[in-house]
């Protein structure tokens, strides 16, 4: 593994939303702002004063050791954390202006606004097509059987699996493989047609073929949907991302664009976590 | 070291030896150690004792159905007479109640035992949920005989007062509840035996329920899910184990004797009305066994127990076919 600090590789170059826009271009709205995000387990607190802007269409990347709380921030965005028993956030995390921790916020829309992906694929023992429909079936998002055939193979497509399961839609999506049951899972996310994608080690547990498609897949994905994904892989996060934040101990070290992250960064820690110092 | 490196190169001779040779502890036991060999044929014939068992049971109960089976053939299957005195035995009142009872227990057993579970797992806070979980076990534990009293002091009253009258007002157009309140009948045996199958399948659904991957839960929540849905999420990836504890509790429904028999009413007859009284093949043979004075009579109860193995026996077969209908094409992990 070579270092990024030394021998920056020209694929930083087309990176970085600094990078991929003409200079007097106004910088896409924020999408989400996060505000003094404290979050605890119990009495064991997790995440520590937590601020950041994601911008729309943009892919953001959190990288960090084990356990530094990376998981834990990608899932306040969604609340996926209110299904753990006494969990508690602080702070303000905004959505588009709102705040989705206020009372009566209501989590089921949040939700569909805000899809995720996660580590380990999880389709439901269901068919391929169904797996893809349930989003759209319990939301209501289409009025007919042709629709929410359209709509499906939409999905399919977008998550680059039409091709390969096209003749099997009515088959078991537990009979697809690793790779094509995280697309499925992603096809399923993309379905509802969320405003942004969480994706959390998305290929953590695929082969390095199947990790590529995923990663194209991303950066596609990035020209419709806001993406916040969470590696443990840095050379990952330096060929998806546009900006990178590095957590460390609950705490947030650094954000920047990745091309700066892995070629200067700001921090010295960052940059011993990166050249591979510790972690 | 050496000497086996040397007789590496000829081991056929040896090893053909061997083989030409019987070894008892070989013959028993793969490994080729004495111990290994004793276990083994401790476990095989503990597993032969069960078979041996369950075969001499069938042939006791087979053989000593003769009598009855050459008497009436397959016309005590369709019989509806019951005589003693004139020596006309029938089976079928007492296989249309205990289809009918385990039948009515089922129906009221079902939704509340998967409400229990799904309540236990998926809604209740942990300090709720334990006690909740211990109470519901310790049903299961209360005996028989003490259900069919309460059964009698508590229940039959209660229904005869409270639930029949009304029900024979407003439903009374329907066969289902026409005819005299006793309060001791079909419906008092039938929901007596929900009252005791309730904890077992409440228990078995926990179990299948809780084994449910969290991921599952998670995938349907962040598609925007509400809780019900997600509960249809969980309740799929367990169908096969829910089918499994519906299974336990009708086996022990229709096999349930002391209680059904204090409140079903014993009376061989077929009447479309729940409130009648009516009798179950379990009851009847409790009931009837020490009176049963000729061969004849002794036979055709006897039958009526060979037809109660027979029919739990398709009963099960028939549920292990939905099972089946339901894991096919599905892999393990929605089992597990």
């Amino acid at each position: 593994m070579s270092t990024p600090t030394t021998a920056p590789t020209p694929v930083f170059e087309a990176r970085g939303d600094a990078a991929k826009r003409p200079p007097g271009d106004p910088p896409a709205p924020v999408k989400i702002t996060v505000r003094g995000l404290n979050f605890f387990y119990g009495r064991a607190q997790a995440l520590y004063d937590i601020s950041l802007d994601i911008r729309e269409r943009v892919v953001m990347a959190f990288i960090g050791p084990s356990g530094c709380g990376k998981s834990t921030f990608l899932r306040t965005l969604n609340r996926m954390n209110d299904t753990i028993p006494g969990t508690r956030a602080e702070g303000e995390i905004l959505l588009d202006g709102a705040d989705i921790y206020t009372p009566g916020t209501d989590v089921v829309a949040l939700r569909r606004k805000v899809g995720m992906v996660f580590q380990k694929s999880n389709p439901f023992p269901k068919s391929v097509f169904d797996n893809v429909a349930y989003g759209l079936r319990i939301n209501r998002l289409t009025r007919t059987n042709g629709e929410l055939h359209e709509r499906v193979e939409k999905a399919l497509e977008d998550a680059a699996l039409w091709s390969e399961v096209k003749d099997r839609l009515k088959s078991s999506a537990l009979g697809l493989s690793g790779g094509q049951q995280q697309r499925l899972c992603i096809a399923r996310a993309l379905a509802v047609q969320p405003e942004v994608l969480l994706m959390d080690e998305p290929a953590s547990a695929l082969d390095p073929i199947a990790t590529q498609k995923i990663e194209e897949l991303i950066v596609e994905l990035k020209k419709r949907y806001t993406i916040v994904i969470v590696t443990h892989n840095m050379q990952q996060a330096a060929r998806v991302s546009d900006r990178t934040a590095f957590f460390w101990l609950g705490k947030l070290i650094e954000i920047n664009p990745t091309e700066k992250i892995f070629t200067n960064p700001d921090e010295k820690l960052t940059e011993d976590y990166i050249t591979g110092r510790f972690g | 070291m050496s000497d086996q490196q040397l007789a590496a190169p000829t081991p056929s001779s040896t090893y053909g030896a061997q083989a030409r040779t019987w070894n008892w502890r070989r013959a028993l036991s793969p490994t080729g150690n004495a111990g290994d060999a004793v276990f083994r044929a401790a476990l095989f014939a503990s597993a032969l004792v069960l078979l041996l068992i369950v075969a001499a049971m069938i042939a006791a109960i087979a053989s000593n159905s003769v009598p009855s089976i050459r008497a009436f053939g397959f016309g005590f299957l369709t019989s509806r007479e019951w005589n003693p005195i004139t020596g006309n035995f029938g089976a079928l009142p007492f296989i249309y109640g205990t289809v009918m009872s385990s039948v009515l227990a089922l129906l009221i057993s079902v939704p509340l035992s998967l409400g229990v579970a799904v309540f236990l797992v998926e809604q209740a806070p942990r300090r709720i949920a334990r006690p909740i979980t211990f109470l519901v076990e310790l049903l299961a534990a209360i005996p028989s005989v003490v259900y069919g009293l309460w059964g009698i002091f508590v229940l039959a009253p209660f229904l005869r007062e409270y639930i029949q009258p009304p029900l024979a007002n407003w439903f009374g157009w329907l066969p289902l509840f026409q005819g005299t309140i006793t309060g001791i009948g079909l419906m008092t045996g039938g929901i007596i035996l929900a009252i005791m199958i309730t904890p077992i399948i409440s228990a078995v659904v926990r179990d299948v329920l809780a084994a449910v991957p969290m991921s599952q839960r998670e995938a349907a929540l962040a598609l925007g899910a509400t809780r019900w849905e997600t509960t249809r999420v969980v309740l799929a990836n367990g169908g096969p184990g829910i089918a499994g504890a519906i299974i336990l509790g009708l086996g022990r429904a229709i096999g349930e004797t002391m209680a059904v028999t204090m409140l079903i009413g014993n009376r061989p007859e077929i009447s479309a009305s729940l409130f009648a009284p009516s009798y179950t093949i379990a009851s009847v043979l409790a009931n009837e066994f020490t009176e049963a004075s000729d061969e004849l009579y002794l036979s055709a109860l006897i039958q009526l127990g060979l037809i109660l193995f027979f029919v739990t026996f398709v009963i099960n077969g028939a549920a292990r076919v939905l099972v089946w209908s339901v894991t096919r094409g599905t892999s393990d992990t929605a089992r597990a």
